[in-house]
C-alpha cells in the first residue's frame, strides 16, 4: 500500500470541501481522480502533499504518518507534477530538472557530479535529451510535461502526483504524456492525477476516484466507474458511454449533441 | 553531459573574466583623478607594500592612494555589488523580473528613515539603523500587502510597491518641507542624491560587517533561491521550507540594501543615498551573460555590480569640475533600459 488515505476532511474557513474521503493507492498503480471543476481535487491534492495542514483524517505514505513530516522528508517521497505554467524566469531544461534534486543536498550546497546524473538520466529517461539547452518557456507544451515528470525522477520519489497533465496538450501530446506516465506505472510508480478525460482514464488508469461534492462518489476499476450513470452523476449532463473494441475502449458522448440534427 | 560540461565551463570562463574586469576596473580607478597617478608610480607603491622598493615617488601620491582613492573605490565595490545582488535576489525571492530594491520600496524606505533620523538630529548610526528599519518596514508592508491585494501576486507586489514607495517618498519631501533650511535641508538633499565623495577607511570599516551578514548567507543559499522562483506550492514539494528561506533572503538583501543606501560616519558628509536602478538593471544583464541560474547569475551579479558602480563613480569624479550626485548617473543609465525591459516583445528572462 502505497498512498493511504483515511477519513480525509477539510473546510477552508468554514466552508467544508473534502468530506471522510479515504482511498488507497497501491504501489504501481495508476490512479485517476475524476469530479467535476471545484469539487476538491486540488484541496486532496495539497492535503497529500502536505501543502495543507489543518485537516481531520490521517495520509500515509509508503507506512509513514505524513502530517509532521518536514517538506524535505515529503520530497524524498512524493513529487508534484504541477499544471504547466510559465515560470518567472527562463531556466533551461537541464536546469529545471536539476531542481528536482533539491531535497538531496544540504540548503547551504548545490547540487553535485550525483545528482547532475541524475538529472541526466532522467532526461534520457523521458526521451528529450534534445532540448537538453533549450529555455523552459520555449519549449512546446507537450515538452514542458515531459521536463516536468523528469524532474519528478530526478526526485528520487516514488509517488508522483499530477495535477491534470493532459490540460493544455494537444491530442498526440496527450497520447503520448499518458503512455509515459502508463509505463511509469508499470515500473513500479505511484501515480495519482486528476483529470477531466473519462475516455482516457478507461485506457490508460488502474484505478479511477470519483468525487463528488467533497466525497467519494465511487472508486473501483475503470470498467466498474466508467459508466453511463456515474458519469452523468459526476457531470451533471446526459452521457451515453459506448463500449469498443470488445470493451478495450469506451467513449462517453454527451446526448445533447446526438440529439442535435445533422447539419 | 558534454553539453553541460562545456556549457558550466562557458559560465565558470565567464565568471573569470568578470573578475578580471573587476580588477583592471581597479586599477584605472586608482589612476584617475585630480592627481593622476601614471602605472609606473601605481604599480610601485601597490608592490612596495609586498616587497621592499625604494619609493622614487612622492609621499603625498601614496596619501591619495590610500587615503582618498582606496576607501572610495572598495566602498563603490562595495554598493555596487550590494545593490545589485539585493535586486537579483528580490526578483527570484517575489518570482518578479521587475523586483528591485528601489521597486520594492526598500530604498524609499530607507531614505525616510535616514531623513527622519537627520531631522531629529540624531548621530550617524541612528541615521543608518533608521534607514534599515524603515527599509525593513517597507519591504515587509509591500510584502504583507501583496499577500492581501486582489488578484495576481506578482502585479500585487509591484503596485503595493508603488503605492508605499510614494507613500514614504511623500513623507520624505515632508520632512524636506519641515527642515531646516540652512542645515538640514542641504544635508538630507545631498545624502537623497547619493556620492561617495569624502569616502574614508572608517566608512568602509562602518559598512562592511552589515554587508558581509547579508551577502553570505544570499551566496550559500545561491541554489535555493532558484527553486524558490517556481512558486511556493512547487518549492515546498522540492522539499523546500520556503517560508524560512525567503524570509532570510528578503531580511538579507534587506539588510544590504539599507547598508548600501544609508552609510555615513560624518553628519556633514554625505556617502551613499539613493543610487536607484542599479538593482534592476545589473542582475538582467547578468541574465543575459551567465543565464538564470543563481549559481552563476549570483556571482556573475555581485562582479558586475561592483564593476558598474565603479566606472559610473569614476565618470561621477572625473567629468566635470564638480561631482555628478550618483543617482543622476544611474538614472541615466537605468530609465532608457527600463523602456527597454518593459516594451520588448516575448518573454525571454
Amino acid at each position: 500500500m502505497s498512498v493511504i488515505v483515511e477519513n480525509l476532511s477539510f473546510a477552508y474557513d468554514s466552508r467544508p470541501v473534502l468530506d471522510s474521503v479515504s482511498f488507497v493507492a497501491e504501489r504501481g498503480h495508476f490512479l485517476s481522480v475524476l469530479g467535476a471543476n471545484g469539487v476538491g481535487k486540488s484541496t486532496l491534492f495539497r492535503c497529500i502533499l502536505g501543502l495543507l495542514k489543518g485537516y481531520r483524517g490521517s495520509i500515509w505514505v509508503e507506512d509513514q504518518d505524513v502530517r509532521h513530516l518536514s517538506p524535505r522528508e515529503m520530497a524524498k517521497r512524493i513529487a508534484y507534477i504541477p499544471q504547466s505554467h510559465d515560470p518567472s524566469f527562463n531556466y533551461t531544461v537541464f536546469d529545471m530538472v536539476l531542481m528536482g534534486t533539491t531535497g538531496q543536498v544540504a540548503a547551504v550546497s548545490s547540487p553535485g557530479k550525483k545528482q547532475m546524473a541524475l538529472a541526466e538520466q532522467a532526461i534520457e529517461r523521458l526521451g528529450i535529451t534534445a532540448l537538453h539547452n533549450r529555455g523552459f518557456n520555449q519549449i512546446s507544451g507537450g515538452e514542458r510535461q515531459l521536463t516536468m515528470i523528469a524532474r519528478a525522477l530526478a526526485q528520487n520519489a516514488h509517488v508522483l502526483i499530477l495535477d491534470e497533465p493532459t490540460a493544455n496538450l494537444d491530442f498526440g501530446n496527450q497520447i503520448k504524456v499518458l503512455s509515459r506516465i502508463r509505463s511509469l506505472a508499470e515500473e513500479g510508480y505511484t501515480v495519482i492525477q486528476a483529470t477531466h478525460n473519462p475516455d482516457q482514464t478507461f485506457l490508460f488508469s488502474d484505478r479511477i476516484l470519483a468525487l463528488k461534492d467533497g466525497r467519494v462518489l465511487a472508486s473501483g476499476s475503470p470498467s466498474e466507474i466508467v459508466s453511463t450513470d456515474l458519469m452523468q452523476t459526476l457531470y451533471g449532463v446526459d452521457i451515453a458511454v459506448q463500449s469498443l473494441y470488445d470493451d478495450t475502449v469506451r467513449v462517453c458522448i454527451p446526448k445533447a449533441a446526438i440529439q442535435r440534427p445533422v447539419r | 553531459m558534454i553539453e553541460q560540461k562545456t556549457k558550466q565551463r562557458h559560465y565558470t570562463w565567464t565568471l573569470v573574466g568578470l573578475g578580471a574586469g573587476l580588477i583592471a576596473a581597479i586599477i584605472i580607478s586608482f589612476m584617475l583623478g585630480r592627481y593622476p597617478v601614471p602605472p609606473k608610480e601605481l604599480f610601485g607603491i601597490l608592490l612596495s607594500k609586498i616587497f621592499p622598493i625604494e619609493p622614487f615617488w612622492a609621499e603625498r601620491v601614496e596619501t591619495v592612494l590610500f587615503n582618498i582613492r582606496l576607501p572610495r573605490i572598495l566602498l563603490a565595490c562595495l554598493v555596487g555589488c550590494c545593490l545589485s545582488t539585493a535586486g537579483a535576489a528580490y526578483q527570484g525571492v517575489f518570482q518578479n523580473p521587475m523586483a528591485a530594491p528601489d521597486i520594492l520600496g526598500a530604498s524609499s524606505g530607507a531614505a525616510f528613515g535616514a531623513a527622519l533620523a537627520i531631522k531629529l538630529g540624531a548621530a550617524s548610526r541612528m541615521i543608518t539603523a533608521s534607514a534599515f528599519l524603515f527599509s525593513l518596514i517597507t519591504v515587509s508592508l509591500v510584502y504583507f500587502i501583496s499577500l492581501r491585494a486582489e488578484g495576481k501576486r506578482v502585479i500585487g507586489l509591484i503596485l503595493s510597491g508603488i503605492m508605499i514607495s510614494s507613500l514614504f517618498t511623500a513623507g520624505t519631501s515632508f520632512i524636506k518641507l519641515v527642515a531646516d533650511q540652512s542645515s538640514e535641508l542641504p544635508a538630507i538633499t545631498y545624502w537623497l542624491m547619493g556620492s561617495l565623495s569624502g569616502a574614508t577607511k572608517k566608512d568602509v570599516t562602518f559598512v562592511i560587517l552589515p554587508m558581509a551578514l547579508g551577502l553570505l548567507p544570499l551566496f550559500l543559499l545561491r541554489w535555493q533561491i532558484n527553486i524558490l522562483t517556481l512558486g511556493d506550492d512547487e518549492a515546498q514539494t522540492l522539499g523546500i521550507n520556503n517560508n524560512l528561506l525567503r524570509l532570510i533572503v528578503i531580511i538579507c538583501s534587506t539588510l544590504i540594501t539599507a547598508a548600501s543606501v544609508s552609510d555615513r560616519c560624518n553628519y556633514f558628509r554625505p556617502v551613499f543615498g539613493m543610487i536607484g536602478w542599479v538593482g534592476l538593471v545589473m542582475p538582467h544583464l547578468s541574465r543575459k551573460l551567465v543565464g538564470n541560474n543563481y549559481i552563476y547569475l549570483l556571482p556573475a551579479t555581485m562582479i558586475f555590480g561592483a564593476i558598474f558602480m565603479l566606472v559610473v563613480d569614476n565618470v561621477s569624479r572625473n567629468l566635470l569640475a564638480t561631482e555628478i550626485p550618483l543617482g543622476i548617473l544611474t538614472a541615466f543609465v537605468g530609465a532608457p533600459f527600463f523602456i527597454y525591459l518593459i516594451t520588448r516583445r516575448g518573454d525571454s528572462f
